[in-house]
């Protein structure tokens, strides 16, 4: 029997409201829906559970073009049209022109897999609607070859969204949900210590209380996320910038060194400097 | 006990289907989760609720629920760090509400009144989880005076206990009214994305291709189409200058998230009402007018009519000629405005004003009246239901 609780791993941090949800999911075999700010490790929980819990994951990363039927499968009718052009004996089996989608692939695994289905809301309005059924029987019909695939294990199913759109409340029924919120600051402590286990304690100091800063200041189009944060660290890493560089003081004169890890737009950029320019006046 | 519950979650606005209650029964009869509250409150939470936007009022049904059974873990009430609270009030007050509470008697007094009235709650409650006033008329409490919900009084680590976790309402500025920024307004746009196949024929219509090959005995018969794309086209007017000037954060923001959204998109401002001209470069306002009458004529019937404003202003300029502030008007602004809507039949006004100041001002109530109360406040929810009315 292989381990079925999820409790996170050693690189990734779960709340353990995210634990209590994903163990939910598991149990009912059931899909669980992540929703979050861009950046608070949304698709890296499906590849975290699939590690923790020792089972094949399965990715299908949807866009705006993703039918659902390419989930399930494909007729690959150009191929059989080219080859019934040249002759090719193949072209009296359809079957051989049956492309299988990572939900067929997820259906057919010996141990129950992790099927990711990431940023669900770029697809058609219509795509959730299309999954119901899949998704509640775990079962469908392949219409070209009349057989019925049938799941071996319900695949642990986690559905990544953005919230560009909403999703239908029929599907929303089906799933369980989660919102992952953005950490605070002992979580993001956390976080950066699984990440950089032999990161200089004031260093992380002073660079948190800088981010946390940043993300207080008001109108960034952009606020810097979890990923970005770690990004900037690796940064400071590598300069080996000293956490003096980092200490408040000198962020009112001056942007955090590397800042560009952090802020992504030029506006924010010159917010930031407006911002810099009118403290020093005051300071003055 | 949870039947109640399930009701109450429905009369509080969260419409909980019975395949998901019988979810939640499910889950609790495996024992997924042990047998403590917080356990239970994560999982309800995540069977129950599907839209963080809800999450706050779920916190508050189900403190409401489980107040009797929150007091078995005890209580953790009520030393409120004074210079702590004080720096999160100054934090989020203004310089007005600043001097308002100075003309109350200043802050001692305030923290003297707030602490007393905190040992009072203490009695009732035994030290419930209840703050005071929730709600927001007393000068006092947590969620009255920070939009962000910041608890009063518990301290940091205790914070953890999740047993408290949703009296802490953290996800309070989710809520589908207050917050605004370019993302979540290009979201709301999204909503009157309209695709359609227009202009040259350049993608592979595969579908058809084989049929019309099958047709032809197999001889292939390559069929194209036109690309997708939004086809909806906008015509914005932002009312801009005078009272506007305290909106414009927002104003800024809807109008970089339409340019973002709208690949037909024509914007012009106005002041106050729209008359025979408006323009598109606000410095030079004066010298470059554009006839409205122009504008009726240059864009067809399909094109979606949004108005931006706080529709602030004197009833005189709306419906007398002469009446604007700022020139002398041939007509009255009412009549442009039909004009407008006569021509441009899907229409609606985006208004920044909070919806409660609405009924207080007259011009608001007449310029409604003209949009055929097509009027919604620019928020998200607002916006969202004024796509619903464009689409």
């Amino acid at each position: 029997m292989t381990e079925t609780r999820f409790s996170g791993t050693d690189r990734y941090v779960a709340t353990e409201d995210l634990m209590t949800a994903v163990n939910a999911a598991v149990t009912l075999g059931r899909p669980i829906l992540i929703k979050g700010e861009p950046g608070t490790g949304k698709t890296q929980l499906a590849e975290e559970i699939a590690r923790g819990l020792d089972r094949p994951l399965l990715q299908w990363h949807i866009k705006s073009t993703t039918k659902a039927q390419q989930g399930l499968y494909e007729y690959d009718a150009v191929a059989r049209l080219r080859d019934s052009q040249l002759g090719d004996e193949r072209v009296h089996d359809i079957a051989n022109y049956i492309v299988r989608g990572p939900l067929w692939e997820a259906f057919d695994q010996d141990l129950q897999p992790v099927l990711l289905i990431d940023e669900i809301d770029k697809a058609d309005i219509e795509f959730p609607n299309d999954l119901l059924r899949e998704l509640d029987r775990m079962e469908f019909y392949v219409y070209e070859t009349q057989q019925t695939v049938v799941a071996k294990h319900r695949p642990i199913i986690v559905i990544t969204s953005n919230n560009e759109k909403e999703l239908p409340d029929a599907f929303l029924r089906r799933c369980f949900f989660h919102y992952i919120r953005f950490p605070d600051h002992e979580t993001m402590r956390e976080i950066v210590d699984v990440h950089y286990p032999g990161l200089k304690k004031e260093l992380l100091e002073e660079a948190l209380k800088a981010f946390y800063g940043l993300r207080e200041v008001p109108g960034l189009k952009k606020k810097p996320s979890t990923s970005e944060l770690l990004d900037w660290l690796k940064l400071l890493l590598a300069e080996d910038v000293p956490p003096e560089a980092l200490s408040s003081d000198d962020r009112r004169k001056t942007l955090p060194p590397l800042h560009g890890a952090l802020l992504k737009n030029e506006q924010d950029v010159h917010l930031f400097e407006r911002l810099i320019f009118l403290s020093q006046r005051e300071g003055r | 006990m949870l039947i109640k519950f399930f009701f109450m979650l429905r009369d509080g606005g969260i419409k909980v289907s019975l395949t998901e209650f019988l979810t939640l029964l499910e889950v609790l009869k495996r024992r997924i989760a042990g047998y403590s509250v917080d356990e239970f409150y994560y999982l309800s939470r995540a069977c129950l609720v599907k839209d963080e936007a809800l999450y706050d009022r779920f916190d508050q049904v189900f403190a409401a629920h489980f107040k009797g059974i929150q007091a078995i873990f005890g209580d953790d009430v009520a030393e409120i760090p004074e210079d702590w609270l004080r720096k999160q009030l100054e934090l989020s007050l203004s310089e007005e509400e600043k001097a308002q509470i100075e003309a109350l008697g200043g802050w001692e007094k305030l923290m003297e009144t707030l602490r007393k009235r905190l040992e009072e709650q203490e009695k009732r409650h035994q030290g419930g989880s209840k703050w005071i006033g929730t709600g927001g008329t007393s000068p006092f409490g947590a969620y009255g005076y920070n939009p962000e919900g910041m608890r009063i009084g518990q301290e940091g680590s205790r914070n953890r206990r999740a047993v408290k976790v949703w009296d802490r309402r953290e996800f309070r500025n989710l809520d589908d009214s207050v917050e605004l920024g370019t993302r979540n307004l290009k979201v709301a746009l999204r909503r009157l994305r309209r695709f359609a196949r227009e202009g040259a024929a350049d993608e592979l219509d595969l579908h058809d291709t084989i049929e019309s090959t099958a047709r032809n005995a197999g001889l292939l018969d390559i069929r194209m189409v036109p690309e997708r794309h939004n086809a909806v086209k906008v015509l914005l007017f932002l009312d801009i200058g005078g009272s506007m000037d305290d909106h414009v954060r927002v104003c800024e923001e809807l109008f970089s998230a339409a340019r973002g959204e709208f690949k037909h998109l024509e914007y012009f401002y106005f002041h106050n009402c729209v008359y025979e001209g408006v323009w598109k470069d606000n410095r030079r306002r004066h010298s470059e007018r554009l006839p409205t009458m122009d504008l009726l004529h240059k864009y067809a019937a399909d094109y979606k009519l949004i108005f931006v404003g706080d529709a602030t202003m004197s009833p005189y300029e709306i419906h007398y000629p002469g009446g604007s502030v700022e020139h002398w008007n041939e007509e009255a602004g009412a009549t442009w405005m039909k004009r407008l809507l006569d021509t441009y039949p899907k229409a609606i006004w985006l208004n920044p004003e909070p919806l409660q100041r609405w009924d207080y001002t007259p011009s608001i109530r007449m310029i409604n009246e003209l949009m055929e109360e097509r009027m919604f406040p620019l928020t998200v929810r607002g916006l969202e239901e004024g796509m619903r009315a464009l689409g």
